[in-house]
């Protein structure tokens, strides 16, 4: 604003600016700027200001418009003041118009001219505040009238202006992309400028360029990469370095710019790994901005066609990231980690414990960021985990518009992955009732039709399970106060449906419960309206079924009170509700078979049938058809109409409804259902609006809408029936996919947890190690599982030597090598921890037996894991211990949480560890010996990063470097 | 692409709004209390980092630092790097510190059109320093004295 500084400005403008500073409440503040306004118009259109007043006046506007007030009397005086001569005023005048007016602003028009003039000038400070206002001012219309001038400039002395020049050329190139395409060749030219600024601007417009269409600047690819190593060899003046970086913000666009150039293009990206490789390993990773570079490096790497060596530079990074205390540095983690597991999704493993730190965190952004990588690594193994997860999120969160989001994506991943039905409607279920507003309506439509069309093969005992299961859970979930409509809806429909199906349930008691659903819901006419039809099914199919029906008298009082409702729909369903009761047995069971709602129903559209009765009619002199896009208000409504209502309501057709879908009734003539619904109107024109809602719903289980169903196709696929074992119900079943051994171990050691948890009082450490055992098993169902395999193959050729001499004990060797590992993990006093100690295992037991069926040929399980990437192998065994320690730490916002007993906890682990360690050795099993020989390195290893990462002032999560000399010793 | 860039007291009131797109006054105000609401709920020890895709539309994020009392906020789109861009505000806070004068002359020696233009706080300086002069020197023809006292005492 003008010059703060304190020389120019009034004492009056101080004065105001003061004043609203000491603002107690908006309204005073309002107050002020609103005299200030009165003030003002005035003055300013008073005759002959002095211009530096008027100057005053204008940045006075300025401010009372950032303090969001209308200052448009005003915008004339600052389109005025461009025009002046003086630099000031023109700066002034040229400032407030940026910030008054849009490009398509009337007053526009007043200033082209201004501009194209000052382009012109000498002074190359007017050309610079000309070329600010061209940005933001000039619109398509108006590019014409000053490219020239600019594409000029792009040659100017002043490497400020070519910049500038640059920037206005770009952003009409946002702007109008047609208008500026014969002009991009100049980009190209630029970006050998001599000045390294102009190069830098240059980068800017062609990262736009290049997104668009990569094909026409791979030839750029060379220059690109030598660019960014003289950069890196800080062969730019000194002055573009910061924070002791050369230039970051240059190598930043140019790692974008390789990361679109080296996409899927095995030849540009080998240009670039020479590169890249030099800035991760110059890079400072101490500032804010060297990590910059370096998560910009990442974003490269996991972009350009795959290179090992790069990807393992990056995963340190990442591993740094996620490690480090500052949240800014996790959440870059987190993003990086998402970008690498789409190239190596065995990174992910790794980090699998700071996920669910990060996880758990209390920061929201980071907190979300992790969902994102979670949402981005679901398969079907982990599926049940993470959309828990969400849903518990879902459920913490008020933000709406957050909520939305992950409600949609816990329906996609449901969708795509759910391992049974049955979990899909218990998940289903809770995303509706606790976000059952926010979601899309199609995604209960999705939900009914599954419950009605079942597994989509003909397998009845399988779908009237599933059904019985969605009304068993649905009758529970009826009586919670405050659901979402549209849950609602689908209860009331599946209930009515299905409700009765099984002879479980009896029917009055679920008529009991709609009754209940539309007098809690009175002032909802959708929910009403699905209840009172749900209700005429039921009684329908009693009826069918021969036996006698006593209407509630709660449900006597609902016909009644709908029959007179305002609304017709109502009324009409309840009219028909009243008119079904009335019939016998045969004739219900036609109108309203049960289980028909997937059935086929052929539409003749022509209504030829009715061919007849029409001329009956006229020539009795009834008025002609009116055809539907003649008459108002109406639209499509009988398109959408259900079958039952109608039945019911068209008395003279309605006994024809079904018939197509029964052949076993032949005597009458075939006619549809759809055609019949299609005079429904014609006789009540004004139809509300509602209805199509209401109605819309059946049918879709029913008849058209063909974008529904393509949506569910590829959900049936997913849902074959191989995957539905309906004992799945716990959440940890993710690792028994890979392999029936590791199944019954994990669910063994499950079930000694349990029990032992609730065996209560233990020694002090007890509550210490339930949690991080929690969070393994929760790590060992989110990453466990089949990235386990690639990891397998690569691990086999690097131990095989080793292994080879032992292939002979196989058998029992592994059977010995799963306790030493039990063992190993054991805590203190070993008759109760022992239990305690398996279940750490679990994320490692999955990996044991594939190894077992696939090559026999390694003695142990901690080979895998360990060997390859030595750092990976050394995270997982301290990780186990970091346990105790992290969740020490991890408390939430308590900094301090006595850490006696956390060292307490490592060193016994630790002596565990070197019993466990010598008695093997004692024992003489060759497991016990290569156990050891790929530890030693390893703890090294991670000797080594822990101290580095102490050195950068972070907090390591694993246990104390220290104890593990005990080991090293 | 730089979407805004804000300065506000911890109170939300707006000390400097800039936007690149342009926002009619009222839509920038609200934008302005948004990104307040946003700002004020969160602890002091978690991430610079938000998601603003609620505010400004998807893939929108939002960098903020918190000095004395004052937020400094950077709204930008994808094509941009997060860490970077709190170095960004480090570099133009850096600049204020320096110099604090001529606030908007000295983001727009910074960003330009939504773009980063320039990122060593010292060519900040120098140019607008340079502008301040020549203006000062076309001041000196034109308007004689800053300190007219006739109508300063206003």
């Amino acid at each position: 604003m003008g010059s703060q500084g304190g020389f120019g400005q009034s004492k009056e403008f101080l004065d105001l600016v003061k004043s609203i500073g000491e603002a107690r409440s908006k309204a005073e503040e309002d107050r002020i700027v609103l005299n200030e306004i009165e003030t003002l118009k005035r003055r300013i259109s008073e005759p002959d200001i002095p211009k530096r007043k008027m100057k005053e006046y204008i940045i006075r506007l300025v401010y009372v418009e950032m303090l969001g007030h209308d200052a448009s009397f005003g915008y004339i005086h600052a389109v005025k003041m461009t025009h002046d001569d003086n630099l000031v005023l023109k700066r002034t005048g040229y400032l407030a118009v940026t910030l008054f007016l849009n490009e398509d602003h009337d007053l526009i028009i007043l200033i082209v001219n201004t501009i194209q003039k000052d382009l012109k000038s000498d002074n190359y400070l007017i050309v610079c505040a000309a070329l600010n206002a061209v940005c933001k001012l000039i619109n398509e219309e108006t590019i014409p009238a000053v490219l020239p001038q600019v594409v000029e400039l792009l040659g100017h002395s002043k490497e400020a202006v070519r910049r500038k020049a640059i920037m206005a050329l770009h952003r009409f190139y946002q702007k109008s992309p047609s208008s500026v395409q014969h002009l991009v060749s100049n980009f190209r030219k630029r970006l050998c400028d001599n000045d390294p600024g102009v190069m830098g601007a240059t980068l800017c417009p062609l990262f736009d360029l290049i997104t668009v269409d990569v094909n026409s600047y791979k030839d750029l690819v060379i220059s690109f990469v030598s660019i960014l190593k003289q950069v890196a060899e800080r062969r730019l003046p000194k002055s573009y370095d910061y924070h002791q970086m050369p230039a970051p913000f240059i190598q930043i666009r140019l790692l974008k710019i390789l990361a679109l150039l080296g996409s899927g293009d095995k030849q540009a990206s080998e240009n670039m790994y020479t590169v890249v490789g030099d800035i991760f390993r110059k890079c400072d990773s101490s500032s804010n901005i060297g990590n910059a570079v370096l998560y910009e490096c990442i974003c490269c790497v996991s972009s350009i066609y795959a290179n090992p060596k790069l990807i393992e530079s990056a995963a340190d990074v990442i591993a740094r990231f996620l490690k480090s205390d500052s949240h800014n540095l996790k959440y870059m983690g987190i993003d990086a980690l998402g970008r690498l597991i789409k190239t190596s999704p065995e990174i992910a493993e790794q980090h699998q414990l700071a996920v669910i730190d990060c996880l758990e965190d209390p920061d929201d952004t980071l907190k979300r960021k992790t969902f994102e990588l979670l949402y981005k690594m679901t398969k079907s193994s982990n599926v049940e985990v993470i959309v828990d997860r969400m849903i518990d999120y879902m459920i913490s969160i008020n933000d709406n518009h957050y909520k939305t989001e992950i409600a949609s994506r816990c329906v996609e991943l449901a969708e795509q992955f759910a391992p049974s039905n049955h979990w899909f409607i218990q998940t289903m279920n809770k995303v509706f009732e606790h976000a059952g507003d926010l979601v899309n309506i199609k995604v209960a439509h999705n939900l009914m039709r599954l419950i009605a069309e079942g597994f989509g093969e003909d397998d009845d005992n399988a779908d009237s399970q599933l059904r019985s299961s969605a009304v068993e859970s649905y009758l529970r979930i009826i009586g919670e106060p405050k659901l979402p409509s549209v849950f609602l809806q689908v209860i009331c429909w599946v209930l009515g449906e299905y409700g009765t199906a099984d002879g479980k349930v009896s029917a009055s008691y679920i008529t009991g419960k709609l009754c209940d659903v539309a007098e809690a819901y009175s002032n909802d006419e959708t929910i009403k309206a699905y209840a009172i039809t749900a209700l005429m099914k039921i009684y329908a199919f009693e009826i069918a079924a021969g036996r006698k029906v006593d209407m509630l008298p709660e449900c006597q009082s609902l016909i009644e009170e709908l029959s007179a409702s305002h609304s017709t729909d109502l009324q009409q369903r309840a009219y028909e509700l009243e008119a079904v009761t009335g019939l016998d047995a045969y004739a219900v069971e036609i109108i309203m078979p049960a289980d028909a709602s997937c059935e086929d129903i052929e539409i003749d559209k022509n209504l030829s049938f009715l061919n007849g009765y029409v001329e009956q009619a006229l020539e009795k002199g009834a008025q002609p058809y009116i055809p539907e896009n003649e008459r108002s208000g109406m639209l499509s409504v009988s398109n959408f109409r259900s079958q039952d209502q109608h039945e019911a309501s068209i008395h003279g057709l309605r006994f024809e409804a079904y018939e197509l879908p029964k052949p076993s009734v032949p005597s009458r003539p075939p006619v549809s259902l759809a055609s019949a619904t299609e005079l429904a109107p014609v006789p009540e024109p004004s139809y509300p609006r509602v209805t199509q809602n209401v109605a819309s719903v059946p049918s879709v289980s029913s008849a058209d809408p063909s974008d529904l169903r393509l949506r569910l196709d590829g959900v049936q696929k997913k849902w074959g029936r191989p995957t539905y074992t309906p004992s799945e119900t716990s959440t940890s079943t993710s690792t028994s996919e890979k392999t029936v051994n590791g199944v019954t171990k994990v669910d063994a050691a499950r079930d000694t947890i349990y029990s032992k948890v609730r065996d209560t009082a233990y020694d002090s450490r007890k509550p210490d190690a339930e949690i991080p055992l929690e969070k393994q098993k929760l790590a060992a169902s989110l990453f466990g599982g089949s990235s386990k395999t690639e990891r397998r193959a690569s691990t086999t050729s690097h131990r095989a030597g080793k292994a080879s001499s032992h292939v002979i004990e196989k058998p029992q060797a592994s059977k010995a090598s799963d306790k030493t590992v039990a063992e190993k993990t054991i805590v203190q006093p070993p008759p109760d921890l022992l239990d305690l100690g398996e279940p750490a295992v679990l994320s490692r037991s999955p990996s044991i037996d594939p190894f077992k069926q696939l090559e026999g040929l390694l003695d142990s399980p901690q080979v895998p894991s360990n060997s390859n990437h030595g750092a990976a192998g050394a995270n997982k065994d301290s990780d186990i211990m970091g346990l105790h320690a992290e969740t020490a730490g991890s408390g939430p916002s308590s900094g301090i949480v006595n850490p006696v007993p956390t060292n307490k906890n490592d060193l016994d682990l630790l002596s565990g560890l070197s019993n466990s360690t010598t008695n093997n050795a004692l024992g003489g099993t060759p497991t016990a010996h290569s156990t050891q020989v790929s530890k030693g390195p390893n703890t090294k290893d991670s000797l080594e990063k822990d101290s580095l990462v102490r050195q950068m002032g972070v907090t390591p999560t694993s246990p104390n470097p220290n104890l593990f000399k005990d080991l090293l010793g | 692409m730089i979407k805004s860039v804000m300065v506000m007291n911890t109170q939300g009131k707006p000390r400097l709004a800039k936007f690149y797109d342009f926002q009619p006054v009222e839509k920038q105000q609200e934008l302005i209390r948004s990104v307040f609401g946003v700002l004020c709920g969160r602890a002091d020890n978690v991430s610079n980092f938000v998601e603003a895709d609620s505010i400004f539309g998807p893939g929108t994020r939002l960098v903020y630092k918190h000095f004395a009392t004052l937020y400094f906020v950077f709204i930008f789109d994808s094509s941009e790097n997060e860490l970077a861009m709190l170095d960004l505000i480090q570099v133009f806070v850096e600049t204020l510190d320096k110099c604090f004068k001529n606030l908007h002359t000295i983001l727009d020696e910074i960003i330009f059109g939504g773009q980063v233009l320039e990122t060593s706080s010292i060519e900040v300086i120098k140019a607008v320093e340079e502008i301040s002069k020549l203006e000062s020197a076309s001041n000196a023809i034109a308007l004689v004295s800053k300190s007219v006292s006739g109508w300063r005492s206003r």
